[in-house]
């Protein structure tokens, strides 16, 4: 038992939730009381889409406990499929139906429903939110695995699950970014992709690569498609200017394709501004990172190597990604902060005395509290990291926003 | 305008239903308790979920120390390769440590907690005789299998009650006890309010600190400032104590026959109880009939969220809405209390959610306000004509007594003059345009 306060991360089933809404024509069916269906919350009101989540409670109550919660799922799945008609249905169990043991894989199998069922099995008391994500983004990968290949092209695969980050890029603006012979031809799981999508991504080896936006939640189904498809993946972030160039340098290798005309560069504002006498003033500016691993090593480095800032913290709240972020902070000179206790990281603050923070909503909290300022990097965020504008993060736009948004401050 | 609350169209059969729903679990109701009872501490024993559910669903990030905390299960509680009881002494004994201000911690039972059978009531058992009541060691239950959202507030409020047979009573005798948890402006009113009518020993439950509540018994009257407290009021009146029926101190008229029912009881003259009320009769009045061109007949569905909607649509109905307004209020439990009975359209108990949500845009056709918690939000993208709040704000909001009332409308007005003020934005630009 561990009292908690705060929670960076929620349970797995959320991240499963995640990976199912940046996702067209899928349905997930969670098995569940009533009270988890909170979860709608992060995406009507913090997220402030215009939609509900695709995802059905069963909602069964502590009568249903004395009868048969099995038959409530059942019912539960056949509706959803009638109503919804989804192209894929995930199923699963939240933390109180995983103590019922009603295998809503089982369960699911015996529905004989003609669509494609994915069991997710997410340990609640023992994983948390990034790895439902990651491991629900794999086995939705599987999906594809009986589909007839098509042979015709290859589709970068850019694998994009949303609400994990603030400001998230449209993909449309991205293409700009890729090489042009490629445009309009990549598809991306996880967000807004649909099964029939993935569909192409089954062509000749070597014709398609895919990129892995966070290794967080990108990894195994990225490991996954390789070994399985042969598809290569690039696994650069493209957060950041320097981060960005290496990126479409992988990107264009992979691709086969020349590396003489750089694409994009027009678009770099960043690095002049920066390097302008007026950005003097930012200096070894003492920065405080924190977040998830991919964000805070991204942020680090741009902070560090693209504004002139001198990093004077660095952490994750992700143990699994432990190993990364200590590699990382070796490169500045610091010591990692690991841990997933908030109070932890407010005394790490306040103990480094940074001028600038950047974090989640917590470490946002604690800089207004603490009377710095501040930037959210990194999930979990609220409802004002989802702006109104185009607000991209990666590639040179991202840079761009960056720039504005760590600089005024 | 002035019809008597009770007054109604034919009311429908109600509509009974079993499926999916969507509402909070009673550990939400944590949300305002921490905030009432100011020395009090609320320790969930559950999962993640429920530690995610509470920070994500306050909407707040949690200040320096927060009065709530989640003691989250894991794998090797359930394993049972360790014992539960012994995990939970040693969080407790670490919170206590680090908060030695807490005088009454309150262990929170939750759906995993419900459902693996952990014996809480054992747990707070020890826990206060380890601490020989300090603090004080209470224990309810807010899990999702079998509570909504404020009948988590109905099981405190009814551990409170019981635990005056274990803790006793300080030395007064409770004569009146307002059970339910009211903004402390609106009790400051009541309290004023009894005051001048020499009520004494009017105890508000949840009192605004731990201390420990006058006796109840045989000659303690008791009336519900809200309308879920079903199992509070059977826990009073297991104490011998007698029950007050009245309708909720919603709006003007709410308010006036809540208190009248008090005035009656204590034998305080009409007269008396006339002149004492009729100042602030009047500020309601005038505060509501500002709104009341916004409001009139529109009609109105309120969704399924924290048991209060009977109430708001019974009061809403009378006081601003004329006849041709249309309530529907699809209820999850059946403990509701009778006075609250409501006046208008169907109501549904058990419903399913996705068939209501068809309803309220189907068959009711609320012109102006939908009200709902979280998923009523994507409605107003799809139906544009329809307009939307959270009832949330119903439950967040002081809404009761007469200083309030005009707030009360106003909580139902300000989607429509906020559509009204949208739209004009736009027609004018197009003058200009053009």
């Amino acid at each position: 038992m561990k009292l908690t306060m705060w929670t960076y991360e929620g349970p797995p089933h959320v991240g499963a939730m995640r990976i199912a809404a940046s996702m067209q024509g899928v349905h997930y069916v969670l098995h569940a009381p009533q009270g988890d269906t909170y979860a709608d919350l992060l995406f009507t009101m913090i997220e402030r889409r215009p939609s509900r989540p695709p995802v059905t409670y069963t909602t069964f109550q502590a009568r249903d406990l004395a009868g048969s919660t099995a038959d409530v799922f059942k019912t539960a799945c056949r509706d959803a499929i009638t109503r919804f008609q989804p192209d894929a249905l995930l199923v699963g169990a939240s933390c109180t139906a995983e103590l019922l043991q009603d295998d809503p894989a089982g369960l699911a199998r015996t529905l004989d429903v003609r669509i494609p069922v994915v069991p997710l099995e997410l340990p609640s008391y023992q994983k948390k939110e990034h790895w439902g994500a990651a491991e629900t983004f794999y086995r939705s990968s599987g999906i594809y695995r009986r589909a007839r290949t098509s042979g015709a092209g290859g589709p970068e695969q850019l694998q994009h699950p949303r609400s994990f980050r603030p400001r998230f890029p449209q993909p449309r603006r991205r293409d700009g970014n890729l090489p042009p012979a490629r445009r309009k031809r990549h598809r991306c799981p996880g967000r807004g992709a649909a099964r029939g999508d993935g569909r192409r991504s089954r062509s000749p080896a070597g014709g398609c690569l895919q990129y892995r936006a966070l290794s967080e939640i990108g990894e195994s189904a990225a490991r996954y498609l390789k070994k399985q498809f042969g598809m290569p993946f690039v696994s650069t972030v493209p957060i950041g200017v320097g981060a960005t160039r290496t990126f479409l340098a992988e990107v264009r290798a992979l691709a086969g394709l020349s590396n003489d005309e750089p694409v994009g560069e027009a678009e770099d504002r960043a690095t002049w501004y920066a390097r302008s006498v007026d950005s003097n003033y930012l200096t070894n500016k003492r920065v405080f990172v924190f977040g998830d691993a991919t964000h805070a090593i991204a942020a680090a480095r741009i902070a560090a190597r693209e504004l002139g800032f001198k990093v004077c913290g660095l952490g994750t709240y992700m143990r699994e990604f432990a190993r990364e972020v200590r590699e990382a902070a070796e490169e500045f000179g610091i010591e990692a902060l690991i841990t997933d206790d908030h109070l932890d990281v407010e005394q790490a603050i306040i103990d480094a005395r940074p001028e600038l923070v950047l974090g989640t909503q917590m470490e946002r909290h604690i800089a207004k509290r603490l009377r710095v300022p501040c930037a959210v990097i990194s999930a979990p965020v609220h409802v004002q990291d989802f702006p109104a504008r185009y607000s991209p993060q990666m590639g040179f736009e991202g840079a761009n926003v960056i720039f504005d948004s760590w600089s005024i401050r | 305008m002035n019809r008597p609350l009770v007054a109604c169209d034919t009311p429908s059969a109600t509509i009974r239903q079993r499926g999916q729903h969507e509402v909070f679990c009673g550990l939400t109701s944590i949300i305002w308790l921490h905030r009432k009872v100011q020395d009090a501490f609320f320790l969930v024993v559950g999962s993640r979920t429920c530690a995610h559910l509470i920070q994500s669903a306050a909407g707040v990030m949690i200040f320096s120390e927060p009065r709530f905390a989640t003691a989250i299960m894991e794998e090797r509680d359930l394993a049972g390769m360790v014992d539960m009881h012994d995990e939970l002494d040693r969080e407790v004994a670490r919170l206590l440590e680090r908060r030695p201000d807490i005088r009454m911690l309150v262990l929170v039972g939750s759906c995993p907690s419900e459902v693996i059978k952990f014996d809480l009531n054992r747990a707070a058992e020890r826990l206060d005789r380890k601490y020989g009541s300090r603090p004080r060691v209470l224990c309810y239950s807010g899990s999702g299998i079998e509570t909504t959202f404020t009948q988590g507030e109905d099981n405190f409020l009814a551990a409170l009650v019981r635990d005056q047979s274990t803790h006793g009573a300080s030395d007064k005798v409770a004569k009146l006890v307002v059970a339910g948890s009211i903004a402390d402006v609106v009790e400051d009113q009541f309290a004023r309010l009894f005051d001048e009518m020499d009520l004494e020993d009017v105890v508000f439950l949840p009192g605004r600190s731990s201390e420990r509540l006058p006796k109840i018994g045989p000659n303690t009257r008791f009336i519900l400032a809200q309308p879920y407290l079903g199992a509070t009021a059977a826990a009073l009146e297991s104490l011998g104590a007698t029950r007050i029926n009245a309708l909720f101190p919603l709006g003007e008229e709410g308010t006036t026959a809540w208190l009248k029912a008090i005035a009656d009881t204590f034998g305080v003259s009409p007269a008396r109880f006339a002149t004492l009320t009729e100042a602030p009769r009047r500020r309601a009045r005038e505060a509501t009939a500002h709104y009341r061109p916004m409001l009139e007949g529109k009609r109105i569905f309120l969704f399924p969220d924290s048991q209060m909607e009977p109430s708001l649509a019974a009061i809403s109905a009378a006081s601003w809405m004329p006849r041709s307004s249309k309530s529907a209020a699809p209820i999850c439990t059946a403990n509701t209390s009778p006075a609250s009975s409501p006046c208008c359209r169907p109501v549904s108990r058990f419903r399913k959610v996705r068939m209501s949500k068809s309803r309220s845009t189907a068959v009711v056709r609320p012109s102006p306000i939908s009200s709902s918690a979280a998923w009523v939000l994507p409605i107003p993208s799809r139906r544009k004509e329809i307009v939307t709040k959270w009832s949330i704000e119903f439950a967040f909001t002081p809404i009761q007594g007469y200083e309030q009332a005009g707030d009360l409308a106003e909580l139902f007005a300000r989607p429509l003059t906020r559509k009204a003020m949208i739209a004009g934005d736009r027609s004018g630009s197009r003058r200009v345009a053009s």
